[in-house]
This record gives structure tokens, C-alpha cells and sequence, in this order.
């Protein structure tokens, strides 16, 4: 009988054979994908099992924190000091519900389990210490941060300020916000208050800083400005330009409506320190769409690449449309649509001397002890127009506030030269919606620039007339201007 | 010894006992599972388990009662089953201990039956019965061929064992499977033991028909295909298995009395055929089930992509859980007590014990834990091929054949190798039934092996050589 015998034996070896050969392929070649699957609790188990690292803003304050749960699943969870605040910088990290933004995107930092972190971690095993996350410093700055939030109140609307030496976001608000504390956890109240969140009408959970884009409206024309500079449209902004009174769009019979007095033959300076849309349609006729486009892609239009690291929408200068198209979108409207960031480096680009840095706004990643793991180097991102060109901008812009007739006079700060622009957007269908009122600006010092705002505000309960850039906006950048330039003092 | 006064005898030459061998072997496979222990303590609580000196102790005297044993009623047995019996069973406590102080099972337990209970303490309990099981066997059974004599009451009492879970009021259906039967409080799996009992029987009554099985056949194809009623036997087997699949739902236990059956049949007959005839009535039978049981039809679901429908079927589920378990362990894995392979919930540290080896221990400890069965596996075989009897032979083939097919299934079931059925991996899972039954298998394979490598008995000094005479005529 032996030999069946031996061949039993040979099938019982490769019975085994077989299983050995299947835990190989599950835990070794399938195993990332096993375990990194949204099946697998582990992951978020995982994220939860040690104290997250914070994200902490200029200045040293941390903004986020781990709260200890009594829960079996996940030993911390994720709190906010001044959540609602803050919530368009950290984004949220909730048990139930997922990550966002910097708390996505750093998440392996956060959770130490960065590949940066190795080290921290093998030393962590000899030692006995518990694995820590690290943290993320920001470009943030409270006091400016805090300014715009509390100017911006109940209506709802956006700021984005950076440094525009730098390209470092220095404000980032959305409101009406949320404060991401309230469904941090994975509790019946977190998803109550989620499912509350996600439905709101107002779209509270929208960071609209970066994540919407506005029709820019008057603000665009700064960015027309610069394309007529750039391509020897106008040289001197001084010189009239040649606009009929009315102007109507080319190759139509449509008048192009101006809100202003005075725009006939108006010069480029008085074009924008009143606001005339003839004029502008005119010069981007003039300056043709191609090259408008070429201005408008070095500003960051059609970029939807900008990571900060978190990504902001594209914001929009359409490719494929007609001259009337392009004259009408020169003055912000038509097709053309812009994320308040984008409106930012807009002004931070002119203020900047022509050069536009990249936005960014995580300036250093840390190890617990605090040792640095990556810092971030300011970088140029192009170089919209020449520095002659953008000192004759800002000379046009600092008209904007300075002078009597002036739209952005609210925007004025006491022995600092600050340029700006004003705008209102209008959308809907026939314009019917309240318009969007815009306010770009920047304010300059003997230092340089230090700050560049955009400010945008969404359907306003004021009368029709009142929301306009200059009345609703501008003092909202005024205040944010005020308080960086009040921290630069400082420090 | 009188092994000197003949040297006419051959065979008398004694082997070594390797008694030796095992009980060092012991001394590892009682000092891992105490380090393990430690471990799971440290890395839950932070400190060392309170439990630690008792059940060190307890492992420790159990190994070293079972040695005694072997010791003095096997003495040349084979030297590496008790050690890795000892192995496998200390470590399936450790492995239960550990799943008891999660909470999430803690949890589940108290939202299920309002209260939770730990394992580890009863499996402890039944570690100490089922070694008294193994001493008792080596204790009476002094020569297995004695359970040839129970051929056909073998036949009746696994019949009856098959037949108890699905007795109304008798039998308990645990999730679909009603493989278990409750008496006293107590659950017990019959299907365990019925492995055994039926391996007596398949045992003797092949002894007995193999000849005629074998040589009356006729030439088909290259096959040599049995005569009609020759054929009854595997039949009736065929059926039966069937029957337990339809009636208590368990592919498990089926494929392993008809794979056992087919094994053996070749072995006694010598013929290849038989494993063709057997292959082609599983795969058969098993299509046959598999298209109209609902619950086979689930499992077969659920091994072709646990994730396709792993948020419609629980069954889908546990095997999803189960393989991102293993998954999750990767290579070296989570270390013990720091994996999560409790989120597979219910039965995590019975018929899925096997995950949180796979998730803590990694693919090194999978691959650790399968070579240490492989390796009973391959004694049993040895066994079977070292006993001089043919009873014995088959009978050490059908065991260890049977314990091959029941790791095959059950590893195979949680890894996602084939469709899960309801088995539980021998001497890991807690449940007494499994440690009785599979202590009682490696005492009769350690039985077999001592008779097999027991040096023949000297022939009894014939007192006439000197005495008789020649008678010379003078």
C-alpha cells in the first residue's frame, strides 16, 4: 500500500503548498491594496489611534487639537480652537466623514506616519515612546485672519490676503463657516450635525476662498490694465485713449453701458479710478483676445494646478469666444469667473513690482520635536508685466483710493500708500440677482508690499446701489491691511 | 532484555525511543506560547498578564503529564506530535485570550446576549480534558488494532453523530450551520468526533473489501471501473455527505467524510480510478448544492469578490473582513494584541481564528503556523507508511489525510481560497469539541507510530531447542 501512500503524501503537501502560496499573494502582494481599501476601518482606526499633530498658524498658536474618546474604536478625536474661524485653512478631519484640505493633505505628517518620520518612529520603539503626529506651521496670521472674519459678519462672502513678496497666504476666510468640531467624532450628534452642514442652504461647508469662483466684474479691469501696458496698447496712462461715447461692443449694436461720468475719450487712469467699461472694452478690443489671454494665464487664469497645497479652483478667461465676448469679459463679466485668491495675487502681482509669487500657505512641516522636515522656499510663479509697467498700474490704482473721485476711497489707511479697485459683479439670469461686490487692493510701505487682499461679498441685503466694492468690500480689506501692517510693526 | 540470545531474528535491533527529543521539543512549545502570552499582556495593558504564572504553570504540567504518558505506554512514538500539538494548542490560547480583551468584541458579545463571557479560561478548561482525553487513549488502547473489532458499531455511531445536530430540539442552528448540538449547556460539535469514529470504520471495512474492491474490475479507457455493486459503498458515502450538506448546511464537514473516504479507498485498492470516480461525484455533488442550496449559493458568492457585495451579505462581509485581516498583517504583521482582526465580529476567535494570526503574526507567522501542520501532517503520513498493519495503515492515512483536508478548508475558507465553510482549524479555535477531538487523533497516531517503530518482540526462546533430543537409531 505504500505507494498511494506516497502519493496522499504529495497531495497533502501541495494542499499546503496552495496555502502557502495564497497568504503570500494576500499579505504580500496584495497587501497595500487590502489594507488600504475604504472597506478597511483600519485606516481610519489608524488615523485616530495616537494624538494628531496640530496645525498651527504664525505665531506658534495651534488652531487644532485631539481630545481623548471613550469609545472603543478610536482613541482620539479631532477638536478646533475657533473651528468655524479657521475652517477654510484646516479643512476638517471627522472619524465618519472623511478629511479635507490641509487635514487630508497632511495627513500622513499629522498621523507620523510620513515616511519622514521613520526615524522619530524607530527611536519611539526603543524608547518607549507613544507614536506622535507632527505638525503643520502655517503662513496664517491671526490677527489678520480674525480681522476679515469679524468684518466679514453675517454676510456671506470671502477673503484671501497674501504677502505678495513672498506669495505666503496671510488670511483665508469663508463665511458663513462651520465649525468642524461638530462632527469630528462618529457619534449619532456628529452626524446629525453633518447631514445639517452638507444640506445648508447657505453652503456652509464651501471654502469660498479658493473653492468658488465669482465673476470678477470692475476688479478684472486691472488685469486689462496690465495686458493694454504689456502689449503697447496704451503707454502713457495719461493720454486719451480713443472711446466713443457711446461705445458699442464690436461688431454689435450693443451700447456698452457705463455707470460713470466723464468716460468719453477718458484716459486709462481716469478709466479705472472711476470705473468706465467703454473705455476697458475698448483696449481689450484693441489688445485682441489672444493676447488678453496671455495676461490673464500669467495672473494664474486657467491654472488648475495652484496648490497652496490646498488646490484652489481654475479660475476662468474664456479661450474660445468672439470680439464682443472679449470685451465684455475684459471688464469681468461674460464667461469670466475668479476665485478670490486669484483676485489676490492679481493685486499682490502689481504690488509685487510685476513678479507674482506662488500662494502657498504651509511654511514648515515639523517632527513632534519640533524638529524641521521640510520648509517651504518662496517661488516665483511668472511675471505678468514689467516693473515700469506695474509701478504705472500701481500709480492707477493707488488713484483708485487716493483721489477725491476715487471708487475705493473707504479703503484709505493713514500715511500708507494703499491701491485698489473696485467692483460689482453682476449674475443671473438678466443681472436680476443682487450683483457681488469686490474690493481688491494692497498696501505698500517703504519695505516693500507686505499685503495684497481680495474681498468678495456675496447677495447682500442692501439696496442695489450701495452694494458696490467700494462701500461693502472695502473696508473689510481696509481692516485686514490694518492688521498686518500693525503686526509688521510689531515683530 | 533477551534481544542478545537469538541472533537468528532480524528486526530486533532496538531504535532509539527519542523521548529526549520530544521533551525538549516540549520545553519550546511550552516556553513560546508563556512569551506570547507576556507579549499580548505588554502590548494591551502594559503590563505583564496577572494570569501568567497559572497558565504557564497549567501549559507546563499538561505538556509534561502528556510525556509521562507517552513516556511510559508509547514509548517509541513518533517524537514531534505531542510538541507541536502542545505548540499549536498553547498558542490557540493565547490567540483566544487575546480576542477576549478586545472590546469591540466585548461589545458585540454584550449587545448579542446581554453579557460576555471569556473563552480563554473554558479553553484552558477543555486543554485539561482533552489531555486527559490523549492519556486515556494511549492508556486503554494499547494496540489500536483492537478498534477493528468495531468496524460496523463505528459505522452506527457516526451515522447517529451526523444525524444529532439536525434532531429538532436537540440540534442548534449557530448562523445557517447547524452542525452543533447543545446538552447541559454544553455545545458540542458531533462532526468532530464523528471524523474520527468514521475513520474506524472506513478503516476496518476496507481492510476487509480491498481485495475485492481492487481486482474485480474491468478495463475502460486505461480505468479500471468497478463492478456495479462494488460502487455501493462510495455511493452510500456519496449520499450521505450530500445529506449532511443539504441538511445541516455544511460544505465543511461533507467534502472532508467523502475526501477522507476517497483517500482511503485509494489507498486500500491501489487504484486510480477511484480517485476519478471520487473527484467527479464531488465536483458533481457539489454543483448540484451549490446551484440550489441558498446558503452555499451565498459562500460561493462571496469567495468569487467579497467586495462586490460586502455591504449586502454578511456573508460577503466576514470574508471581506477577513482578507483585508490578513491584508492589513503584511509581512511581518501588526505584532501581537495591536491588529484589529476583532472588526471580523462574530466567530472572530473560533472559524476566524486564523485572521488574527494572519493580521498580528504577518505572512511570516501564517506561513509558520501552516509548516507546523504541515508538519502533523506529514507524521501521520510517515506513520501510516512506517505501520506494519494494513488496519493501521489506512487507519493513520484516513486521520491524517482528514487533518489535511480540514486545514486546506479552513485556511483556505478565511483566506478566500475557496468558499468559506463552517470548520474550525484544529487545536487554534476555541470550542471543546475541536481540542477533545483532535487530541484524541494524535494519540491514535501516536499509538500507531509506537507499534510501528516498537521493535518486533524477540521470538519467544523455543525451550525445545536445548531440550529436544535426537533421537539417534542405534
Amino acid at each position: 500500500m505504500n505507494k498511494p501512500l506516497r502519493r496522499i503524501s504529495l497531495f497533502c503537501g501541495l494542499l499546503v503548498l496552495a496555502l502557502l502560496i495564497r497568504t503570500n499573494w494576500l499579505q504580500y502582494v496584495q497587501a497595500e491594496d487590502l489594507s488600504t481599501r475604504k472597506e478597511n476601518r483600519r485606516v481610519q482606526i489608524a488615523q485616530y489611534a495616537t494624538q494628531r499633530g496640530n496645525i498651527i498658524v504664525a505665531g506658534g498658536q495651534a488652531i487644532t487639537g485631539s481630545a481623548a474618546t471613550d469609545g472603543s474604536d478610536y482613541k482620539y478625536k479631532r477638536v478646533y480652537n475657533e473651528g468655524a474661524l479657521w475652517a477654510p485653512v484646516t479643512g476638517y478631519a471627522s472619524q465618519a466623514f472623511g478629511s479635507t484640505q490641509l487635514e487630508s493633505l497632511e495627513d500622513k505628517i499629522l498621523t507620523g506616519n510620513d515616511d519622514r518620520l521613520f526615524f522619530d518612529r524607530t527611536i519611539g520603539m526603543f524608547t518607549g515612546e507613544k507614536k506622535a503626529g507632527g505638525n503643520v506651521v502655517t503662513t496664517l496670521m491671526p490677527d489678520a485672519q480674525k480681522a476679515a472674519y469679524e468684518k466679514l459678519g453675517d454676510k456671506t462672502g470671502a477673503v484671501a490676503a497674501i504677502d505678495p513678496r513672498t506669495g505666503a497666504i496671510l488670511a483665508l476666510v469663508s463665511t458663513p463657516s462651520y465649525d468642524p468640531s461638530l462632527f469630528a467624532g462618529n457619534s449619532k450628534t456628529d452626524e446629525k450635525n453633518w447631514v445639517e452642514l452638507k444640506d445648508s442652504p447657505e453652503k456652509k461647508l464651501v471654502n469660498r476662498a479658493l473653492r468658488e469662483t465669482y465673476p470678477p466684474g470692475s476688479t478684472f479691469k486691472v488685469v486689462t490694465a496690465a495686458a493694454a501696458l504689456e502689449h503697447g496698447v496704451v503707454t502713457d496712462i495719461n493720454a486719451p485713449t480713443d472711446t466713443p461715447e457711446p461705445f458699442f461692443l464690436p461688431t454689435t449694436k450693443t451700447p456698452m453701458v457705463n455707470h460713470a461720468k466723464g468716460c468719453e475719450k477718458a484716459t486709462l487712469n481716469f478709466a479705472l479710478q472711476v470705473s468706465c467699461n467703454s473705455v476697458f472694452a475698448n483696449v481689450a478690443d484693441k489688445v485682441t483676445k489672444d493676447k488678453m489671454l496671455e495676461t490673464a494665464q500669467k495672473f494664474g487664469f486657467n491654472n488648475d494646478k495652484i496648490d497652496t497645497p490646498v488646490r484652489a479652483f481654475a479660475s476662468v478667461y474664456d479661450k474660445n469666444m468672439d470680439r464682443p465676448g472679449n470685451s465684455l469679459s475684459a471688464i469681468g463679466q461674460f464667461n469670466t469667473a475668479a476665485t478670490p485668491l486669484q483676485m489676490a495675487m492679481v493685486a499682490a502681482a502689481v504690488a509685487n513690482d510685476g513678479k507674482l509669487m506662488k500662494p502657498y500657505m504651509v511654511d514648515q512641516l515639523t517632527a513632534p520635536n519640533l524638529d524641521v522636515i521640510e520648509k517651504h522656499e518662496p517661488q516665483e510663479m511668472s511675471r505678468p508685466l514689467s516693473p515700469a509697467n506695474a509701478q504705472k498700474l500701481q500709480q492707477m490704482m493707488v488713484n483708485v483710493v487716493e483721489n477725491e473721485n476715487g471708487t475705493g476711497g473707504k479703503a484709505k489707511i493713514k500715511d500708507v500708500t494703499v491701491g485698489g479697485k473696485t467692483g460689482t459683479a453682476q449674475h443671473g439670469e438678466k443681472n436680476a440677482k443682487r450683483p457681488y461686490a469686490w474690493f481688491i487692493a494692497y498696501a505698500k510701505t517703504d519695505k516693500g508690499s507686505p499685503v495684497a487682499v481680495a474681498v468678495v461679498i456675496e447677495d447682500s441685503d442692501a439696496d442695489r446701489e450701495d452694494i458696490s466694492g467700494g462701500g461693502l468690500a472695502a473696508p473689510v480689506a481696509k481692516a485686514v491691511m490694518e492688521a498686518v501692517l500693525k503686526n509688521q510693526n510689531k515683530g | 532484555m533477551s534481544v542478545v540470545t537469538n541472533t537468528t531474528t532480524i528486526g530486533a535491533i532496538e531504535l532509539p525511543s527519542r523521548r529526549n527529543t520530544e521533551l525538549l521539543l516540549l520545553a519550546f512549545a511550552v516556553v513560546i506560547p508563556i512569551f506570547a502570552y507576556a507579549n499580548v499582556g505588554l502590548s494591551i495593558h502594559g503590563k505583564l498578564p496577572p494570569g501568567m504564572i497559572a497558565y504557564g504553570g497549567g501549559l507546563a504540567v499538561l505538556a509534561g503529564i502528556a510525556h509521562l504518558v507517552v513516556r511510559r505506554y508509547a514509548k517509541y512514538a513518533d517524537p514531534l506530535l505531542l510538541p507541536i500539538g502542545t505548540l499549536l494548542n498553547g498558542l490557540g490560547c493565547v490567540l483566544i485570550w487575546r480576542l477576549d480583551q478586545s472590546e469591540r468584541l466585548q461589545n458585540l458579545a454584550k449587545r448579542q446576549f446581554g453579557q460576555f463571557s471569556e473563552s480563554a479560561p473554558r479553553q484552558m478548561m477543555y486543554t485539561a480534558l482533552a489531555i486527559a482525553l490523549f492519556a486515556a487513549v494511549l492508556l486503554l488502547l494499547k494496540d489500536h488494532r483492537t478498534l477493528q473489532r468495531f468496524t460496523y458499531i463505528s459505522m452506527a455511531a457516526s451515522l447517529v453523530l451526523l444525524i444529532l445536530p439536525v434532531i429538532p430540539g436537540l440540534g442548534a442552528d449557530v448562523f445557517g450551520a447547524k452542525i452543533w448540538i447543545s446538552v447541559a449547556g454544553f455545545s458540542i460539535q458531533p462532526g468532530e468526533f464523528a471524523k474520527i469514529v468514521i475513520a474506524i470504520f472506513f478503516a476496518g471495512y476496507l481492510m476487509v473489501k480491498r481485495d475485492a474492491l481492487a481486482l474485480a474490475s474491468r478495463r475502460f479507457m486505461g480505468l479500471y471501473l468497478p463492478r456495479g455493486r462494488d460502487l455501493g459503498p462510495i455511493l452510500m458515502i456519496w449520499a450521505m455527505s450530500l445529506l449532511v450538506l443539504v441538511f445541516e448546511n455544511d460544505l465543511g464537514t461533507s467534502l472532508l467524510f467523502f475526501g477522507m473516504f476517497v483517500i482511503m479507498l485509494y489507498v486500500a485498492t491501489e487504484r486510480t480510478s477511484w480517485i476519478v470516480i471520487g473527484l467527479v461525484m464531488s465536483v458533481a455533488g457539489a454543483a448540484v448544492v451549490g446551484a440550489t442550496a441558498s446558503h452555499v449559493k451565498a459562500r460561493v458568492t462571496a469567495w468569487l469578490d467579497p467586495f462586490a457585495c460586502y455591504t449586502k451579505s454578511g456573508a460577503c462581509e466576514q470574508v471581506g473582513q477577513s482578507i483585508m485581516s490578513f491584508g492589513s498583517g503584511g509581512v511581518l504583521g501588526t505584532g501581537w494584541g495591536q491588529g484589529n482582526s476583532d472588526l471580523i465580529g462574530f466567530a472572530a476567535n473560533s472559524d476566524f481564528i486564523f485572521s488574527t494570526v494572519g493580521e498580528e503574526l504577518g505572512l511570516a507567522g501564517v506561513m509558520a503556523f501552516l509548516l507546523l501542520y504541515g508538519l502533523i501532517i506529514e507524521r501521520g503520513v510517515r506513520t501510516a507508511l512506517a505501520a506494519r498493519d494494513p488496519f493501521g495503515k489506512l487507519f493513520a492515512i484516513g486521520l491524517s489525510g482528514a487533518f489535511a483536508l480540514q486545514i486546506f478548508v479552513v485556511a483556505g475558507g478565511v483566506m478566500g481560497l475557496i468558499p468559506l465553510t463552517g470548520m474550525t482549524m484544529p487545536f487554534l479555535a476555541s470550542g471543546g469539541s475541536s481540542v477533545l477531538a483532535n487530541w484524541a487523533l494524535i494519540g491514535i497516531l501516536i499509538r500507531i507510530s509506537d507499534t510501528a517503530r516498537r521493535p518486533a518482540p524477540a521470538p519467544a526462546p523455543s525451550p525445545d531447542s536445548e531440550m529436544t533430543q535426537v533421537v539417534r537409531p542405534s
